[in-house]
């Protein structure tokens, strides 16, 4: 699979405190806040401290679904990847009725509850979190 | 490996006796019998109860049947956790059977995945082998399979066929003789005491100092509420078979209460 040529919004020189590889959010990221709020929920739970910090995401299409702007997002580590799904599918604009795959590691697809912190925490690195996003599916 | 044959068998073959019972509110045109059946703790509760379905199915207008869903003492039950675990969570204090009760209405779109066909299940369990070999080996075992490979790993767990799954399997858990494990442990933990779902980290086989990682090692560092200060795990519930289980379902099942 080719990669698309990256125009990703760079992370400042780590500034990660604790070993966790967790930069604070830059200016230059942006919060993912749906266009509408309303059904676009990440989560009702409030963790405590450490797990409140939000982490960088990059998204990255495949294929010839549509590539977002901004690719970089800080979010919260609770988000679910359902979550994540609506606020692609929003961003993107494309119907309900579409669906949309998210891969972690141009390999494996992660269930619509899993949290996006889990998978940043064993799969992420430098700082990041890298998933493909496809309206198809793209790898098994 | 070898050597666990008979650890593997017992995992495989555990079943739990369950009683379903179709929703006091479900409309039938005459009375739904319970329905008893056997559940292999290893699989997942739509690819197992065809029979269940076709039963109630028999006493119910067609109008009046939707998405199948089951639940257990008011909690809809995950059809993406394999059964093992949702009894462990959940029911493993109450007497057998286990009594589901079957639901085609009101399906409960907040806390299930709709599962519309095998091909669903199939996906969700590939994926968790994928996820768990993306620790264990850096992806390297389960990319360098053939597709028939993959097929007849889920086929395996579909027809409930031991060493069709495991002749397979097999490689998926094995690591070089040089090396005391795989590169992580794919594991993950379900509380009973959290909604949140289960915690999952990086985990080394290996201590720094050489010492081989034990269990206790494992919940000291990553759920340290589960064990108690004089070091030892308090109530792990069926950790033994639910570690072992997990090297079928590719992602470790455990509960701490």
């Amino acid at each position: 699979m080719a990669e698309e040529p990256q125009s990703m919004l760079q992370l400042p020189p780590s500034s990660a405190a604790g070993g966790e590889g967790l930069t604070e959010v830059s200016p230059e990221t942006t919060t993912p806040e749906p266009p509408s709020s309303a059904a676009v929920s990440p989560g009702t739970e409030e963790p405590a401290g450490d797990t409140k910090k939000k982490i960088d995401i990059l998204l990255k299409a495949v294929g010839d679904t549509p590539i977002m702007k901004t690719k970089k997002w800080a979010v919260e580590r609770t988000r679910t990847i359902q979550g994540l799904i609506d606020f692609i599918k929003k961003f993107l604009k494309l119907v309900a009725s579409e669906q949309l795959f998210i891969y972690v590691n141009q390999s494996f697809a992660p269930s619509p509850d899993q949290e996006v912190g889990t998978l940043y925490e064993c799969f992420g690195s430098d700082g990041k979190l890298v998933l493909h996003y496809c309206k198809s599916q793209a790898w098994g | 490996m070898t050597d666990d044959k008979d650890v593997l068998r017992d995992v495989w073959f555990g079943r739990i006796p369950t009683c379903f019972t179709l929703y006091q509110d479900e409309i039938t045109e005459r009375e739904a019998e319970p329905y008893y059946l056997l559940l292999p703790r290893v699989s997942y509760l739509t690819l197992v109860t065809d029979k269940v379905k076709k039963h109630f199915q028999k006493v119910m207008r067609q109008e009046d049947i939707s998405e199948i869903w089951f639940e257990y003492e008011g909690t809809p039950l995950k059809w993406h956790y394999p059964i093992g675990l949702l009894f462990d969570l959940l029911a493993s204090s109450s007497a057998l059977p286990w009594n589901i009760t079957v639901h085609f209405k009101s399906f409960p779109e907040k806390d299930l995945l709709h599962c519309p066909s095998k091909d669903a299940i199939e996906a969700h369990f590939m994926s968790c082998m994928k996820e768990a070999d993306a620790l264990k080996h850096k992806s390297q075992v389960i990319n360098e399979m053939q597709k028939k490979d993959h097929k007849q790993l889920w086929m395996g767990l579909q027809n409930d066929r031991f060493d069709q799954f495991w002749a397979i399997n097999r490689k998926l858990m094995e690591y070089p003789a040089e090396e005391n494990g795989f590169r992580y442990i794919p594991f993950r933990i379900y509380q009973t005491t959290t909604e949140r779902p289960f915690i999952q980290k990086l985990f080394r086989p290996v201590a720094a100092d050489g010492q081989l990682h034990t269990l206790g090692d494992l919940l000291k560092e990553v759920c340290p509420s589960a064990v108690d200060p004089e070091d030892r795990v308090s109530l792990c519930c069926s950790g033994w078979s639910a570690v072992v289980r997990s090297w079928l379902t590719a992602t470790s099942t455990s509960e701490f209460k």
